[in-house]
């Protein structure tokens, strides 16, 4: 079975106004099939309010390899967060 | 009892809930894969869901006190009246789509009429249930035209049960003296009303399945009265196991 269905990865909405999350992957033939299938593996105890799913062939990610040069020199760079201002408590999902 | 035709006519609509929950149930663990295996499952779960809202009403029209548990639990096999459709085996799973699928036509038809019923809890479980059951339609009648119209071994699998399972369709349509009284009272669904629908859009999906609709015109019948097929027996066996050894133990 697996050999013949694709990957695919699920982002879902748990509600309006936030985005949508990535939640894990899942086999399936095609995208409707996809879209069920999210949906009874990943919403049935009521996470979510929209559902995606994309190939997972078609997500270009970054090699762990390359870690060192890509992320390793944002890590002293304190002063690129913005720790240093007070947020107002009616921000909410900073 | 206050109203055995009340009690009668509800029971008809919990008991094909109840076994063929109870049949999805038997595929926990093993569905074709991980995600088809979880949505049975859950489709399992929201007919068991319902059969409860079902069982709780009625339990409280008996004159000694009974319980869901009681209903479910409790009775011997000629007390269950659910139509012979859903007692049929989970012989592979083309059958279990087309089972399913046969029944969640009608389940559908009849909980769109069942909203209107004069007998408000009824009505109400009926609006709950009917997102559920849309979706079951959904789900069978997809995987019916993915089957039908798919490979070469798919598709004659699929025929196979269509042509197995036709025979059982009929009986969803016979009216039992309960279903006749309570639809004189407004409260029933006259199910006979959508028998030239149901077989419209069943023919429908069939024939985008690239499938050929049953050719019988023999029909089974006989759940309704309590007489059902030799699988039954080994249904009620497993679902009522535990009562039957640890009487009134609870969760």
């Amino acid at each position: 079975m697996k050999k013949n269905w694709p990957l695919w990865e699920v982002f879902v909405r748990s509600k309006n106004g936030l985005e949508h999350r990535h939640f894990g992957s899942l086999h399936a033939s095609d995208e409707k099939m996809a879209l069920e299938n999210a949906r009874d593996v990943y919403t049935r105890r009521n996470e979510g309010v929209s559902i995606w799913v994309v190939k997972s062939i078609h997500i270009t990610a970054t090699n762990p390899k390359n870690n060192g040069e890509l992320f390793e020199p944002a890590k002293d760079k304190i002063y690129r967060h913005p720790t240093f201002y007070k947020l107002p408590d009616e921000l909410k999902h900073m | 009892m206050k109203n055995k035709n009340l009690y009668n006519y509800i029971l008809g609509i919990a008991d094909n809930s109840l076994i063929l929950g109870q049949r999805l149930g038997e595929l926990c663990g093993h569905g074709p894969n991980l995600e088809t295996d979880i949505a049975l499952t859950n489709i399992s779960l929201d007919l068991l869901g319902q059969t409860r809202n079902y069982y709780q009403y009625i339990a409280r029209l008996h004159d000694k006190e009974k319980t869901e548990d009681d209903i479910a639990f409790l009775r011997s096999e000629r007390e269950y009246i659910n139509v012979l459709l859903v007692e049929q085996p989970n012989t592979h799973f083309g059958f279990v789509m087309a089972r399913q699928f046969f029944y969640d036509v009608f389940h559908l038809m009849l909980m769109e009429k069942l909203q209107e019923s004069k007998d408000e809890t009824l009505s109400a479980i009926a609006k709950k249930a009917i997102k559920e059951v849309s979706y079951h339609f959904r789900f069978s009648s997809d995987w019916v035209k993915r089957l039908g119209d798919g490979t070469k071994e798919s598709h004659y699998k699929m025929q196979e049960a269509v042509d197995e399972l036709w025979r059982f369709t009929d009986e969803f349509f016979h009216l039992t003296e309960a279903d006749k009284a309570m639809i004189e009272a407004g409260i029933g669904v006259d199910v006979s009303n959508f028998k030239e629908a149901y077989y419209i859009k069943v023919s429908e999906i069939l024939t985008e399945a690239t499938l050929s609709i049953g050719a019988s015109k023999y029909f089974q019948k006989g759940g309704k009265q309590g007489i059902h097929s030799e699988h039954m027996g080994f249904i009620l066996t497993e679902l009522q196991y535990m009562q039957r050894t640890y009487p009134n133990m609870k969760w």
